[in-house]
């Protein structure tokens, strides 16, 4: 079933860089105007991963454009995320990677070492999380495009039959799920890239949640809504798309968000909120209250998942918002950015 | 967090929130402004409206140096760095400020070379590092970093690094107080005073406000404890009928000041006669720029800059916001014309102005039935 | 204006007295003293950071000060009150 395109709402003259930053920007983009493009009119809430039906079989789909700078940092390198983006991607929306094809777009110049390094890096990763590359492609750009190289990965997978992903079946009263410390990942990526004079002993988060994904549908299938892995923009970003897409509030408890110190640290020196930073090794679920109690325990037995905390609960109120409240009753609202979250001063 | 996490603590909050009710009781009704905006954005990021009585109400002042920065400065900064060899640098908080043409991020994607950096010593760093370019460092903020400019201009001049120089854009807090108490429809019982910009201009500096305007006046520290306490100290003077400057921040703010950032301060830069703060007009003495002994530093001296005024809406009422006598949705373009995303006036520009800051927390706490029993 | 965090000095650099890297958490960022010439912290002491320079030494005693002053709230008033029914002298 081809859709006709609907008209295209999207009225900013020029691409800018807070377009690709996950945030505001970036929902005007693809909902203004690629959804009406491409998807056609009537689009419903837009998921990270789209279910195809073939002869009668359904698969999951997804694809990913991966532009970090550094390429490599503590924890991994544009490989891994590469490899752990999609198999992600498809895991929070139920499905296990089967392959992958990946894209490698180089920058003429690249060192050959560099460009081995990654390859091998991402090898490694899709044997580490059990998907097979199966087909690529190649392409170079002149020196000075790329940044030394871009990639883009699109999966397909099977779907794991024991859960459905909807945002229009949370309620009120489900628990909000996440799998581990927020905030390593970016907060990793901006110091790597040295323009601060600052050190923490950080490494980006990046690994498959598959196996903690497939240990949450074992011990609480049924009661699972909704799964997003927050990538840029961070958690408050995916929970504020969720809110919005089912108009109702996500209330987070602040005591209970797990943030690493020197995360925290640096988020206080540089005026950054925790919930707006990158991950790329976490997952959030909203979870029935029937099955939330399973579903941490199953969570923090496994590996890698011992830090997995109920963070938040659904109500009613603030309908569409995201709202953290602390141990002493205070409350604060918290937005998706419009672009990449900005150190400050003031 | 050491200096931090014991100012947080929740039980002493509640316990101070009981306090704050207890002398607040609910006769009076209490309008005590916060300067700065830093308190405006730990006001919100601690949730701290929520735990004060209703019958105190806090004002937010014009203590935002971004948001009072014209937009003709803007666009002067960024006509300075057109030029192709020039590397525009500045504090996260600018990136998004709009111009006539733009903000830098916009002038970024457009091709100019906009750098972010989280010190002055950064944007002189670059200039080490690129000697075949001109550093131009956009300089915002009150009297908490101008001496961080100024000791950066002072390290300049001393290594001979002439590929730098300044856009100053520095503000003094006191005018901006003067304005507001100047101000005919101005109603406001006390002013939770700035902490920051008192490490280095130190208490005295506010003692004509308790002496002459007869209001009680509190240096404030940030953390929700400090705050909470501030109000509590403020309510204490004010049901005895007093009046003075009193110092909550004890364990960072100095009496007399920072001696050292004064001199560097009084070393490099000079008062301009007046300067324009967006929303309140044109006020004198209230902002430094280089002076002469610094001149190749100075951008302003370096450069040709427009010069061009650029006045906002009529219909936006950001001086009024600004100076506490309209809450920010009372003003006919809140939420409509003026958002955080299309900011037309300057208290919607930085996520610390009244307006970005109302638009993006109260508003939709406001429309909440109640807030249910916290976990 | 107004972001300044709390920070241990670990180091001073040797070769310049005006360079020190503090500890927040963990996080470890090189920091400008120049504008704390009259009154030079040391390794230990904690200062108030804001864009990359201290501003202040921050004082362990005043912050005690502080906590005792804010746990005893409603206390002192407590005793006030109780005092003040024994009918004896006016206390403020």
């Amino acid at each position: 079933m081809l859709a006709e395109s609907a008209p295209v709402r999207f009225r900013d003259p020029q691409i800018e860089m807070a377009h690709g930053a996950g945030g505001r920007a970036s929902r005007k983009l693809v909902e203004g105007l690629f959804a009406p493009l491409l998807f056609g009119g009537a689009f419903g809430p837009l998921g990270d991963a789209a279910h195809v039906d073939i002869n009668g079989t359904k698969v999951a789909i997804t694809t990913d454009g991966f532009v970090v700078k550094p390429l490599s940092f503590p924890g991994g390198s544009i490989g891994e995320l590469a490899v752990n983006g999609t198999v992600n991607d498809l895991a929070v929306s139920g499905a296990r990677a089967e392959a992958l094809v990946v894209t490698y777009v180089l920058e003429a110049g690249l060192p050959t070492p560099v460009l081995e390094a990654e390859v091998r890096a991402m090898a490694k990763a899709a044997r580490d999380a059990g998907v097979r590359i199966a087909a690529g492609d190649t392409k170079v750009v002149e020196h000075g495009k790329a940044d030394q190289m871009y990639v883009t990965t699109t999966g397909i997978g099977r779907l794991l039959h024991e859960v459905t992903i909807d945002p229009r079946s949370v309620r009120v009263g489900d628990r909000i799920l996440l799998s581990g410390p927020i905030g390593d990942h970016g907060i990793t990526i901006l110091l790597a890239r040295g323009e601060l004079d600052l050190e923490a002993d950080l490494r980006s988060d990046t690994r498959s949640v598959l196996p903690l994904v497939e240990t949450l549908i074992r011990a609480a299938g049924p009661g699972i809504r909704w799964m997003r892995d927050p990538t840029r923009g961070g958690a408050a970003t995916s929970l504020n798309e969720l809110a919005r897409d089912c108009g109702l509030g996500m209330v987070l408890f602040e005591g209970q968000i797990p943030v690493r110190d020197a995360v925290r640290g640096a988020c206080e020196l540089l005026g950054l909120d925790p919930l707006h930073i990158a991950n790329e090794g976490q997952f959030l679920a909203v979870v029935s209250p029937e099955y939330v109690d399973a579903a941490i325990n199953a969570l923090n037995l496994a590996p890698g998942g011992s830090e997995a905390q109920v963070i938040g609960e659904v109500r009613e109120q603030p309908a569409g918002t995201v709202l953290v409240t602390t141990l002493y009753g205070g409350s604060r609202v918290v937005d998706m950015l419009v672009g990449d979250p900005l150190p400050r001063i003031c | 967090m050491r200096y931090v996490d014991e100012f947080r603590e929740p039980q002493l909050i509640s316990k101070t929130a009981e306090e704050i009710r207890r002398l607040a009781g609910t006769e009076r009704h209490y309008r005590m402004m916060e300067v700065c905006g830093g308190h405006t954005h730990a006001i919100y990021r601690f949730g701290l409206k929520d735990i004060l009585p209703k019958n105190i109400e806090l004002i937010h002042g014009p203590g935002c140096p971004v948001c009072v920065l014209p937009m003709g400065r803007i666009d002067d900064g960024l006509s300075i760095a057109q030029q192709s060899n020039v590397i525009f640098a500045a504090f996260g908080d600018m990136m998004r400020v709009p111009g006539t043409q733009g903000s830098p991020f916009e002038h970024k994607a457009r091709g100019m070379d906009v750098r972010i950096v989280y010190s002055p010593s950064d944007a002189l760093k670059l200039a080490r590092l690129n000697p075949a370019k001109h550093v131009m460092f956009f300089a915002i903020g009150f009297e908490t970093t101008a001496p961080s400019t100024a000791l950066t201009i002072m390290r300049a001049k001393a290594e001979g690094i002439r590929n730098f120089s300044v856009f100053c854009n520095h503000v003094t807090i006191i005018p901006a107080i003067r304005a507001i108490l100047d101000s005919p429809d101005m109603r406001l019982d006390a002013f939770i005073g700035p902490g920051h910009v008192s490490t280095v201009i130190g208490c005295r500096p506010y003692e004509w406000i308790a002496q002459n305007e007869r209001k009680p006046i509190v240096v404030s520290g940030f953390e929700p404890l400090d705050m909470l306490q501030s109000v509590v100290m403020l309510l204490r003077q004010l049901k005895a009928g007093e009046a003075k400057v009193e110092n909550q921040y004890k364990r960072v703010v100095p009496w007399e000041g920072n001696r050292a950032a004064l001199r560097a301060m009084a070393e490099v830069f000079e008062l301009r006669p007046y300067f324009e703060w967006r929303g309140l007009g044109f006020i004198s003495q209230s902002a430094l720029r280089v002076n002469d002994k610094y001149a190749e530093w100075d951008a302003e001296q370096r450069f040709e800059v427009p010069g061009i005024r650029v006045t906002d809406p009529k219909a936006a009422q950001c001086g009024e916001v600004l100076k506490g006598v309209l809450k920010p949705h009372q003003c006919k373009l809140f939420g409509r014309e003026c958002t955080p995303e299309h900011p037309i006036g300057a208290l919607m520009v930085s996520s610390e102005g009244s307006c970005a800051a109302y638009h993006n927390y109260e508003h939709r706490k406001a429309a909440m039935v109640s807030l249910s029993s916290v976990a | 204006m107004c972001l300044a965090i709390p920070g241990k000095i670990v180091e001073i650099a040797s070769d310049n007295q005006d360079s020190a890297v503090v500890d927040v958490v963990g996080v470890r960022r090189k920091i400008d003293l120049g504008l704390l010439q009259d009154d030079k912290p040391v390794p230990g002491d904690w200062v108030l950071i804001h864009v990359g320079f201290a501003m202040s030494k921050i004082s362990e005693q005043d912050a005690a000060d502080q906590m005792n002053t804010l746990r005893m709230l409603g206390e002192m008033d407590g005793t006030m009150q109780e005092v003040k029914g024994y009918g004896l002298e006016e206390v403020n």
